[in-house]
C-alpha cells in the first residue's frame, strides 16, 4: 500500500449541508472554551494515584490554573470524573452509579495504569480497566503518573472538549451500556483481552 | 433499640420565651463520652424521634479512601456505627504467592502508599530474616533514613487531610509543599516519587547519589520552620482544641485489647513503640523519644503525631551524621544482583544475574514475622517459605485495619461532625486495610 | 476529663534492654519461656514446639486453642495482652492441613509467641473464636473467614469483609482458587455490577433500613425470627 493515499482519498468534499454557519462555529468555540477551562473534577480517588492527584492539586503543580479549582465531590456538580487508582470489583457498581449521577456534559479520565487496564493487579479482585464499566475519554498511563503526566492528560481532554461540535448530534447523548451484559465493551472482547493469562487451566503456565 | 415515629403531640412549642429554639446541651461524662443533659421539666420527657440511618461513602471526600460508614443517628448523635471495608481489596496476598521475593517489593509500595519506602524496608527486613541474611552497616543507616523520611511523608499527609476534615485548608498546602521536597530527594535516589521499590533482599536498589546528603541536610534544616508554623496555627487554636478535645477516647486497657498500635495506642497512654521495644535496624543506638499521650482523645493523637515529626528529624540528623562508607548490598551473588559492570563483563556474574532475575533467590524452609513501626502502627509481614522462590503465604498485618475496627466503639455518643474528626485521627490508608 | 496513667511496656521484663537481633540462627535458638510453661500446664494439647529464626511456634490442638489462649491472656506470669494477628496458611502440598496462626505479644514481658492449630482439610474448617478474649479478633477473624472459609465458632458477626457478601467464586486465598478467579472476566464484571450496595447491611442495620424488601428470603426469615448479631 505504501505511504501515499490513493488519489480519491486526497480530495475533501464539502457538501453544502455539512457546513456549519459562522454563528454556530463561534458559538461552539465560546461554549467549548468555557467548558474546557472550567472543568470541575470529581476525584474518584482510591489509591496511590489519588495521592499524586492531591499533589497535582497542591501548590507545586497547581491544577487550579487549568480551571480545576473546585474539586466537586458531589457528582451532580462535576464535569469530569477522574478515576485515580485501582478499582476492585466491589467498587464497580459504585463508580457506575456515580457516573450515572453525573449530568451531561461529562467526561472521564482514567488516571494510572490500574484504572486504565487493571495495572499490575491481574487477579480475581480488580476490574481490568474501568472502560468496561464507564466510557473513558482520556487514559493517563503511569504508576502513578507524574503530576506533569496528569496535567498532560487534562490538557488532552481540554483539546478534545474544544474540538466538539454542536452539529454533531449525538455527542452529548448518554452512552448506554449493552442492556443484556450491562457492559460498555462486548463480553467476548473483554474475555479475549484477558485470555493470554487468565481464567483457564493455563493460568500458571508461565508462573505469572 | 427502640424506634418511634414522630407523631406525638408536642407539649411545648420548642421555643423559649424569646422565640428562640430550645437546645439540648451535651456535656462530657466521666468516661469522656458526650451525653445529653436530662431535658428540663416541661419538655416531653421521652420525646425520642425516629433513628435515622445514613450512609457515608464509599465515595466521600472525608473518608480517607473508599470507606463506607453506616451511622444510626438519633438527631445529630451517633447511636451506632457500622463500617464497611473491602472496596479497595486487590488481592495482594494472593498475588504474593505467585511472585518472587524481589518482585513482591513492588507490591509493598502500593499497599500503604503513604509509607511506600517504609513498607519496602519492612518487607526487606522480613525477607532477610527468612533468608538468614545480615545486611551491611551502610544499608542499615540508609534504611533508617528512608523509614524516617517515609514517616514524615505519611504524617504530613495525615496532617493535611486531618486539617481539611476539621476545616482548615492552608496547612494542607504547606504540608504538601514540604512533601514535594522529600519527593525530589527520593526521586534523586531511586527514581520514583511515590512507588519507590527502593529495597531489595540483601540491600537497596541503589546507593544514594553524590550530593544527596546535602539535600537531606537542607531539608532537616528547613523543615522545623514549617512545623513551627503549623504549630502556631493549630495547637492552641480555640477552634481546633474545641473540635478535638474529648473525642473518641480509648482507655489504655481498651486500646490494648482492641489491638490498636502506633500513635492511636500511644495517645491512650501505652508506651509501646516497636522501635523501642522490639528494635530493628539498630534503633536502640539512636537517641530519640517516643511521645505518649494521657487522654486518649483526638487532640492527643494530633499532639503525638506532631511530636513524632520532630523526633523523626532528630533521628534523621543522627543517621545523616553516622552514615558509614562501604557497600550497600551484601556480597552474596545467590541473593542479590551483582553490579552491572561486572554482570556485563564477567561470565560468572552474568550467570548469577540471570539466575537471580529468572528464578529468584530461594530461602530455606521456614517462616518469619517481622514488625516495624510504620506511621500507622505496628506493621508486620509474615512470610512462610517452602524452599521455593515464591512464598507459600505472604501475610500483611495491617495496622490501619485493626485500628479502624475500633471506630464503632469510639464514635458512639458523639455528633456527626465528630465522626469525621475521629475517623481522620485514626490515620487510615485503605490500601493497607483492604490489601 | 480523666487522665490515664502511662502504661510502660516491659514493666515485668527482666534482662537487658531490647536490642536489634543479630545473627539469628535458623533453628535451635532459645525458646520463649512461655513455651515451657504451656507444656507444663497443657501437656496433651501442645503438639509441638518449634523455634525458627528465634520465633517460638507452639502447635496446639484446635479444640483446646481457645482455652490455651485464654490462659495465656489471663495468667499473671504470661500476660499476653496484645493479639497482633489472626491468619491462616494453606500449603501447596494438598496433604498438609490448613494452619490457623495467632500472633501474640506480651507487652509487660516483651515477648512474642506464635500459636498454630492445624485443621485437616477433609473436615469442615471450624475453630473457636477469640472474640471474648480480644476485641481485635473481630475483624481479623472475619477476614480469615472471607479468605479461607474457616468458621469461627462464637464470633458475633461472621460475614465477609473484603469481598461482597454474595460473592460466589469461593474463598480467594485457598490454593485451589485460581489467581484470576473462577469465572471469566465479563462474568465477574456482571456479578459485580449486580450487587446492590445498599442491600448489604448487617442484621441490625436491616431492621431500620428500607432494604428489607430486597433481601434474600433466608435473611428475611432470620430477621423475623429475631436473630441479632452482636455489633
Amino acid at each position: 500500500m505504501g505511504l501515499t493515499a490513493p488519489p480519491e482519498h486526497r480530495t475533501v468534499s464539502y457538501a453544502p449541508e455539512s457546513q456549519e454557519g459562522w454563528v454556530a462555529t463561534r458559538l461552539d468555540f465560546l461554549v467549548n472554551w468555557g467548558r474546557a477551562n472550567s472543568l470541575w473534577p470529581m476525584p474518584f480517588g482510591t489509591a496511590c494515584c489519588a495521592i499524586e492527584f492531591m499533589a497535582t492539586a497542591a501548590s507545586d503543580f497547581d491544577l487550579a490554573r487549568f480551571g480545576m479549582e473546585r474539586m466537586s465531590f458531589s457528582p451532580r456538580q462535576a464535569d469530569v470524573l477522574i478515576c485515580a487508582g485501582r478499582v476492585p470489583f466491589k467498587l464497580a457498581p459504585i463508580i457506575r452509579r456515580i457516573w450515572q449521577q453525573m449530568p451531561q456534559p461529562k467526561w472521564a479520565i482514567s488516571m494510572g495504569a490500574c484504572a486504565s487496564t487493571g495495572g499490575m493487579f491481574d487477579n480475581y479482585a480488580v476490574v481490568q480497566g474501568i472502560d468496561t464499566i464507564i466510557p473513558v475519554d482520556v487514559y493517563v498511563p503511569g504508576c502513578p503518573p507524574r503530576p506533569e503526566g496528569l496535567i498532560y492528560g487534562i490538557r488532552m481532554l481540554q483539546e478534545k472538549v474544544k474540538n466538539e461540535r454542536s452539529s454533531d448530534a449525538g455527542i452529548r447523548d448518554e452512552m448506554e451500556p449493552d442492556p443484556s451484559s450491562q457492559l460498555y465493551i462486548p463480553p467476548s472482547v473483554i474475555d479475549e483481552l484477558g485470555e493470554p493469562f487468565g481464567n483457564s487451566v493455563n493460568q500458571t503456565r508461565s508462573g505469572l | 433499640m427502640s424506634k418511634r415515629t414522630v407523631e406525638v403531640e408536642l407539649s411545648t412549642s420548642g421555643l423559649d420565651a424569646q422565640g428562640r429554639p430550645q437546645r439540648i446541651p451535651l456535656v462530657t461524662n466521666d468516661g469522656g463520652a458526650a451525653v445529653a443533659l436530662q431535658p428540663p421539666p416541661g419538655l416531653e420527657p421521652d420525646l425520642e424521634g425516629e433513628h435515622m440511618l445514613i450512609n457515608i461513602g464509599p465515595q466521600h471526600p472525608a473518608t480517607h479512601g473508599v470507606l463506607r460508614l453506616v451511622l444510626e443517628l438519633d438527631g445529630e448523635t451517633v447511636v451506632r456505627c457500622i463500617p464497611h471495608i473491602g472496596y479497595l481489596h486487590c488481592g495482594f496476598e494472593k498475588i504474593g504467592e505467585y511472585r518472587q521475593y524481589n518482585q513482591i517489593i513492588c507490591w509493598t509500595d502500593r499497599e500503604d502508599y503513604l509509607n511506600s519506602i517504609g513498607n519496602n524496608v519492612a518487607f526487606a527486613l522480613g525477607a532477610e530474616r527468612l533468608f538468614g541474611i545480615e545486611i551491611t552497616e551502610r544499608c542499615k543507616v540508609l534504611r533508617v533514613i528512608a523509614s524516617e523520611l517515609s514517616r514524615i511523608m505519611s504524617h504530613l499527609v495525615w496532617l493535611g487531610t486531618f486539617c481539611i476534615d476539621i476545616g482548615a485548608f492552608t496547612p494542607f498546602l504547606w504540608a504538601f509543599q514540604r512533601r514535594e521536597e522529600i519527593y525530589r530527594l527520593i526521586e534523586k535516589w531511586v527514581g520514583a516519587r511515590l512507588t519507590t521499590s527502593a529495597t531489595r533482599v540483601g540491600g537497596m536498589a541503589a546507593d544514594i547519589p553524590s550530593g544527596w546528603m546535602d539535600g537531606l541536610r537542607q531539608f532537616i534544616r528547613t523543615f522545623p520552620h514549617t512545623l513551627d508554623e503549623i504549630d502556631r496555627v493549630l495547637t492552641r487554636n480555640a477552634i481546633w482544641v474545641g473540635r478535638t478535645v474529648g473525642l473518641g477516647v480509648m482507655t489504655p486497657d481498651e486500646a490494648i485489647n482492641w489491638g490498636l498500635s502506633g500513635p492511636m495506642l500511644r495517645a491512650s497512654g501505652v508506651d509501646y513503640d516497636v522501635r523501642k521495644d522490639f528494635p530493628y535496624l539498630d534503633y536502640e543506638t539512636y537517641d530519640f523519644e517516643v511521645p505518649v499521650g494521657t487522654n486518649g482523645d483526638v487532640y492527643d493523637r494530633y499532639l503525638v503525631r506532631f511530636e513524632e515529626l520532630r523526633q523523626s528529624l532528630r533521628i534523621l540528623q543522627q543517621a545523616a551524621d553516622r552514615l558509614p562508607d562501604g557497600p550497600v548490598n551484601i556480597d552474596d551473588p545467590r541473593v542479590i544482583l551483582p553490579p552491572k559492570s561486572k554482570a556485563t563483563s564477567e561470565m560468572e556474574s552474568m550467570i548469577h544475574h540471570f539466575k537471580v532475575v529468572m528464578e529468584g533467590p530461594r530461602p530455606p524452609i521456614g517462616e518469619s514475622y517481622v514488625a516495624v513501626e510504620s506511621p500507622k502502627g505496628e506493621k508486620g509481614y509474615y512470610m512462610v517459605s517452602d524452599g521455593t522462590a515464591k512464598p507459600v503465604r505472604w501475610r500483611i498485618r495491617p495496622p490501619s485495619f485493626v485500628n479502624l475496627a475500633a471506630i464503632p466503639k469510639m464514635v458512639e455518643g458523639h455528633l456527626l461532625s465528630d465522626v469525621i474528626a475521629i475517623n481522620a485521627s485514626i490515620d487510615i490508608v485503605m490500601g493497607e486495610i483492604d490489601r | 476529663m480523666t487522665r490515664f496513667e502511662v502504661v510502660r511496656t516491659g514493666a515485668s521484663a527482666t534482662g537487658a534492654q531490647p536490642a536489634t537481633q543479630r545473627n539469628v540462627s535458623h533453628r535451635g535458638a532459645e525458646a520463649n519461656p512461655s513455651a515451657k510453661a504451656l507444656q507444663d500446664k497443657f501437656s496433651a494439647a501442645i503438639k509441638r514446639v518449634d523455634v525458627i529464626w528465634a520465633e517460638t511456634i507452639v502447635y496446639v490442638d484446635p479444640a483446646a486453642a481457645h482455652e490455651i489462649i485464654r490462659w495465656l491472656h489471663d495468667d499473671q506470669s504470661q500476660q499476653y495482652d496484645f493479639l497482633i494477628d489472626v491468619t491462616a496458611v494453606e500449603y501447596r502440598d494438598a496433604e498438609v492441613p490448613i494452619e490457623v496462626v495467632w500472633h501474640l505479644r506480651s507487652l509487660p514481658y516483651r515477648r512474642f509467641l506464635r500459636i498454630k492449630a492445624q485443621l485437616p482439610k477433609g473436615a469442615p474448617l471450624e475453630i473457636d473464636s477469640l472474640w471474648d478474649i480480644y476485641k481485635s479478633a473481630d475483624w481479623l477473624e472475619r477476614e480469615c473467614y472471607d479468605m479461607f472459609g474457616i468458621r469461627f465458632r462464637g464470633h458475633p458477626d461472621l460475614r465477609r469483609i473484603l469481598m461482597w457478601e454474595s460473592y460466589k467464586e469461593g474463598y480467594p486465598l485457598r490454593k485451589d482458587f485460581p489467581l484470576r478467579g473462577r469465572f471469566s472476566r465479563s462474568e465477574q464484571l456482571r456479578q459485580a455490577l449486580a450487587q446492590n450496595p445498599e442491600a448489604r447491611y448487617s442484621m441490625e442495620e436491616l431492621t431500620i433500613a428500607d432494604a428489607f424488601a430486597e433481601l434474600p428470603q433466608d435473611m428475611r426469615e432470620r430477621l423475623s425470627k429475631g436473630e441479632r448479631t452482636g455489633e
